[in-house]
């Protein structure tokens, strides 16, 4: 979230896309009443299904599944054409008139730099027109017929409110009235927030379904305002912290990039990593000081083997050759690439698109091993129902892991708010703590390589500063995220200290601070015991509540919640004001005491090269503008262009590797089906709990009335649900929350799919084939968003019997 | 209405569940108990628990009560239903008490000591490591990744042990590194 829970209560107005809070994060809903009851805020829910959330909006539009970018596109045409946008903010804290290079163009769906047989794009003509100072042309006129301004305007032109509703299924009338309403979120006493969750992520076009949403707000001059901002609402307790961690292949913590082949210097890594300023008034600050952060970094994890005669152990850092997500791990496994797995409350067997082929990958491993408390679908993956145990050459390990109740640490929420929590109770049985089996996992890998073997260096140097090295404290490691200077032994403040010179450390950057010498400021605990003293400010930002990343700020891009004197948009819901001195408010993402008025004054956007935010951007592989493509399964053609109709960059696995196709098409599977979550249910996890098992016992389909009415299928029949990839065979829940619509002409209907059952758990204890067919990701496709190859687990083809 | 129940409640005989409620309390599961904050580990609002505990006369530790903290600004002190029922999942009969291997082709699990799994566990990164490991690629740059090995979860773990596991198996050199954003 560029914002946080409490904060929604801020906004008039909340558009709700790929996100259904009131049932899958309904603690964090009541933000959304409070809105709606005490400011009169309104809610329109776009979503394929109508849910509680919707039950409670103000308007709910039937949505086909993964067609956001052309509803986001239609309210931007909306605001571009009827002038709506905040006309101040636009000119100067976007990039709407910086000149893009001659070159760069977009005809019949492709881009320009696009190469079919790589199926990717040569992106060197999506940048700016550079003027003799190196830094780009602007037109602050915004009508250079080159401007990002004017280029925008024309590729949103042919969002249309009927194209809207060829491609949405939304009715035009309908689809108007929420563009009125939204058109009225830039005027400067207005603020609307965007929700979005992985209804919006889990597409071939994710990345750009969600920059969609952050291209309107940024016209609107709603990002970096309390009750604005692009808000993500993450499904785990602690998602947030350890994205922000970094177990992720192409990061390092602090969203440092991973290093890459070719780079043989920091120098070299910096140069290709950092962003690079495009203005003279652009401060830059991540680019900047990308290699403090880097080398604080590498002294935190190699300690005195880190120094400046060997580019401080940067080499110790892997360098990968290709992506390494998460299909690409189980496409490694079955080109039999892939030796071993090590999951760590995680389970591969139902978490993945196209479960039945991850099947196979686990059994081509040589190894598994699986850290849970509880058993998992991976852990008995070798002996599901139809399984042949003694044909699967699998080595397994199961090692019993604590819960989060028996440990001490952090959670990092959604709104980037790091809570310490306590450990409460000693661990049950013999289950040890993760972080304890992997450092004597680690201890006894490094005692093997002191014997020899490939290149013991980083695994010999690793750091291991903790009293107890098999068993470290989490409260060390809380220390060692925040970082030192290694000079004076003292915890850093800010990572605004952090030097270059191998005389810090910084475990994670982004958290210096939260840890210093005078304590661990993930504690606090100053919340609604005295509202008054707890929240100064009565915007909700409690700063002495937990501590959230960067440095405490509650909302984030701050500087562009004040207009160019430091003054708040709006009075009544200041995110900093200039008071003549200094910032006051949240914490300034911005120099505390830098006069607005001053003619060098930085650009509101630090984090970036052109210290604007970014209409039109480099940083995608599939469009510097958000455009509609078709999920890779559709039951219709693109109708902004037919030839090409999905994402013509998206990564096709199956193909690539010379695996027989495993996508259908629509005249064999005619329907449309979409997965979620229910409140009762998290993941698979819950399938121990017997309470919840109670509350929700059986999987299910949701099927619409009058789909259900043609078939001949009630509530309660057994059906099976089939894709090209596999099949589930659940109880049909007949609803009208689900119904027809009309996209491209043609009538659709769209199935409905929970994902929380497996072959493991009560429910299927009780089963008597043992939940055979009861997941959910037999049906989903293996192919992912262009640019982070999250799953297209949200829109894809089925076919429909009863059984 | 509810001031007039209370009114009619007080003539039939106040006192009487005065006294009752007086005792109710004096029993409650939590008397004595010792509060400990934790976070819900279900979804990402980060919901505030306050959870009671006690000890027993043999020393163990027994969790009594999980409920949410009224303090927070995030959740006010609700929950939602599996927030509620935490508990369920905090103490489990379905736990696994101890490691548990399954051999190649094998038809069942075998518990195991932690020596036993831990030692096979550190050779087979070793072996595969070794088997796998990159240290300069076809054009002669250096890159040290080990190709053969992925890990992947955090999700549920406290952020001080997925920075822990990030350290570690970049110093193994994995490069398949994943947990589940975008799962």
């Amino acid at each position: 979230m560029t914002n946080h829970w409490r904060d929604i209560k801020n906004a008039d107005l909340i558009l709700v896309n790929g996100a259904n809070p009131a049932e899958a994060h309904p603690v964090g809903f009541q933000w959304f009443m409070r809105a709606k009851l005490d400011r009169g805020a309104k809610i329109i829910h776009a979503d394929p299904r109508f849910t509680r959330t919707s039950a409670v909006a103000d308007m709910y539009l039937r949505i086909r599944t993964g067609t956001d970018v052309a509803y986001f596109g239609g309210l931007i045409n909306h605001v571009l054409q009827n002038n709506l946008y905040s006309d101040v903010y636009v000119r100067n804290y976007t990039n709407a008139s910086f000149i893009v290079k001659q070159g760069f163009g977009f005809t019949d769906g492709l881009f320009s730099g696009y190469s079919p047989a790589k199926r990717s794009y040569d992106i060197s003509s999506w940048s700016y027109e550079l003027g003799s100072d190196g830094f780009a042309k602007r037109d602050m006129t915004l009508q250079d017929p080159r401007s990002v301004f004017q280029l925008m305007k024309t590729h949103y032109s042919r969002y249309t409110p009927d194209m809207v509703s060829s491609i949405t299924g939304i009715p035009a009338d309908q689809f108007k009235k929420v563009a009125d309403l939204v058109g009225q979120m830039g005027k400067p006493d207005k603020v609307m927030t965007i929700v979005y969750a992985v209804g919006l992520t889990h597409h071939t076009t994710g990345g750009q379904l969600i920059r969609s949403g952050a291209v309107l707000q940024l016209l609107l001059g709603n990002m970096g305002r309390p009750g604005g901002g692009m808000n993500a609402e993450r499904g785990h307790a602690n998602i947030q912290g350890n994205t922000d961690h970094a177990i992720s292949w192409e990061l390092l913590p602090g969203y440092l990039r991973i290093s890459a082949p070719g780079q043989r210097t920091i120098a070299e890594y910096v140069a290709q990593s950092a962003a690079k300023k495009s203005d003279p008034n652009s401060w830059n600050f991540f680019g900047t000081n990308y290699r403090k952060f880097m080398v604080s970094l590498l002294k935190a994890w190699y300690g005195p083997a880190a120094n400046a005669d060997n580019e401080f152990a940067f080499h110790y850092i892997p360098k990968p050759a290709q992506n390494a997500s998460w299909m690409s791990i189980y496409d490694q496994a079955l080109k039999s690439k892939m030796e071993g797995v090590i999951l760590s409350g995680m389970t591969a067997a139902s978490i993945g698109p196209d479960a039945n082929q991850v099947q196979q990958a686990l059994a081509n491993l040589k190894w598994l091993v699986v850290m849970d408390p509880l058993p998992t679908t991976s852990s008995e993956f070798w002996r599901a129902p139809g399984v042949d145990s003694s044909q699967v050459k699998t080595e397994v390990f199961m090692l019993p892991t604590t819960h989060w109740i028996e440990k001490d640490g952090s959670f990092t929420n959604s709104g980037r708010w790091a809570q310490w929590k306590d450990q409460v109770i000693p661990p049950q049985g013999q289950a040890r703590h993760d972080h304890w089996i992997l450092a004597d996992l680690f201890n006894r890998v490094k005692d093997l390589y002191k014997q020899g073997g490939k290149f013991p260096d980083p695994i010999l140097a690793v750091t291991m500063d903790y009293k107890d090295p098999l068993k470290p404290q989490l409260d060390e490691i809380a220390k060692e995220i925040n970082g030192k200077d290694l000079s004076t032994g003292k915890q850093m403040t800010s990572f605004a200290n952090l030097k270059d010179d191998g005389t810090t450390t910084a475990g994670d950057w982004i958290y210096t601070g939260s840890y210093p010498d005078a304590g661990n400021l993930m504690k606090r605990r100053n919340g609604l015991q005295d509202p008054k003293a707890n929240d100064p400010t009565g915007m909700g930002f409690y700063p002495n509540w937990a501590w959230s990343w960067p440095l405490n700020r509650r909302v984030l891009y701050n500087r562009a919640s004040a207009d160019l004197d430091g003054k708040p948009w709006d009075a009544t819901r200041p995110g900093i004001t200039w008071n003549g001195t200094r910032w006051v408010g949240d914490v300034p993402d911005y120099p505390a005491t830098m006069d607005p008025h001053d003619p060098k004054a930085w650009l509101p956007f630090i984090m970036n090269g052109e210290g604007v935010g970014r209409l039109f951007s480099n940083g995608m592989v599939d469009g510097p503008f958000p455009e509609h493509y078709e999920p890779v399964e559709s039951p219709v053609t693109n109708p902004l262009h037919s030839a090409v109709s999905a994402s013509p960059v998206a990564f096709l696995y199956d193909a690539a590797a010379g695996r027989p196709n495993r996508f259908g098409t629509v005249t064999d599977y005619p329907y449309i089906a979409t997965s979620y979550r229910l409140t009762e249910h998290e993941h698979y996890v819950t399938q121990h709990v017997p309470h919840l098992v109670q509350l929700q016992p059986d999987p299910f389909v949701e099927i619409p009335f009058e789909l259900a009415q043609d078939k001949g299928i009630k509530s309660g029949d057994k059906v099976r649900v089939s894709s090209k990839r596999g099949k589930v065979e659940v109880l049909a829940l007949v609803t009208k929350r689900l119904g027809p619509m009309t996209v491209a002409g043609q009538k659709v209907y769209q199935i409905g799919i929970p994902i929380h059952w497996g072959y493991v758990g009560i429910s299927a204890d009780a089963d008597p084939s043992h939940g055979r067919y009861w997941l959910a990701n037999a049906l989903t496709p293996f192919v992912g968003d262009a640019n982070s190859r999250t799953p297209e687990f949200k829109a894809f083809l089925v076919n429909l019997e009863k059984m | 209405m509810a001031g007039a129940g209370a009114l009619v409640a007080a003539g039939l005989g106040f006192d009487a569940a005065v006294a009752e409620s007086t005792k109710v309390k004096q029993n409650l599961r939590i008397a004595g108990a010792k509060e400990s904050h934790s976070v819900c580990p279900y979804c990402a609002v980060g919901c505030s628990l306050v959870a009671y505990t006690s000890q027993k006369s043999d020393g163990s530790v027994q969790l009594l009560q999980i409920e949410g903290d009224p303090d927070s600004p995030v959740n006010e002190g609700r929950l939602c239903p599996k927030g509620a029922t935490a508990m369920q999942l905090a103490t489990s009969p379905r736990r696994v008490e101890s490691p548990q291997y399954r051999a190649a082709g094998a038809t069942g699990w075998k518990s195991v000591s932690w020596d036993f799994a831990l030692g096979k566990v550190a050779q087979n990164i070793k072996a595969s490591r070794d088997a796998t490991f990159v240290a300069t690629d076809g054009n002669g740059n250096t890159v040290n990744r080990t190709e053969g090995i992925a890990f992947a979860g955090g999700a549920a773990f406290s952020s001080e042990e997925g920075y822990f596991a990030t350290k570690l198996m970049r110093g193994l050199g994995l490069v398949y590194l994943e947990q589940q954003a975008r799962v």
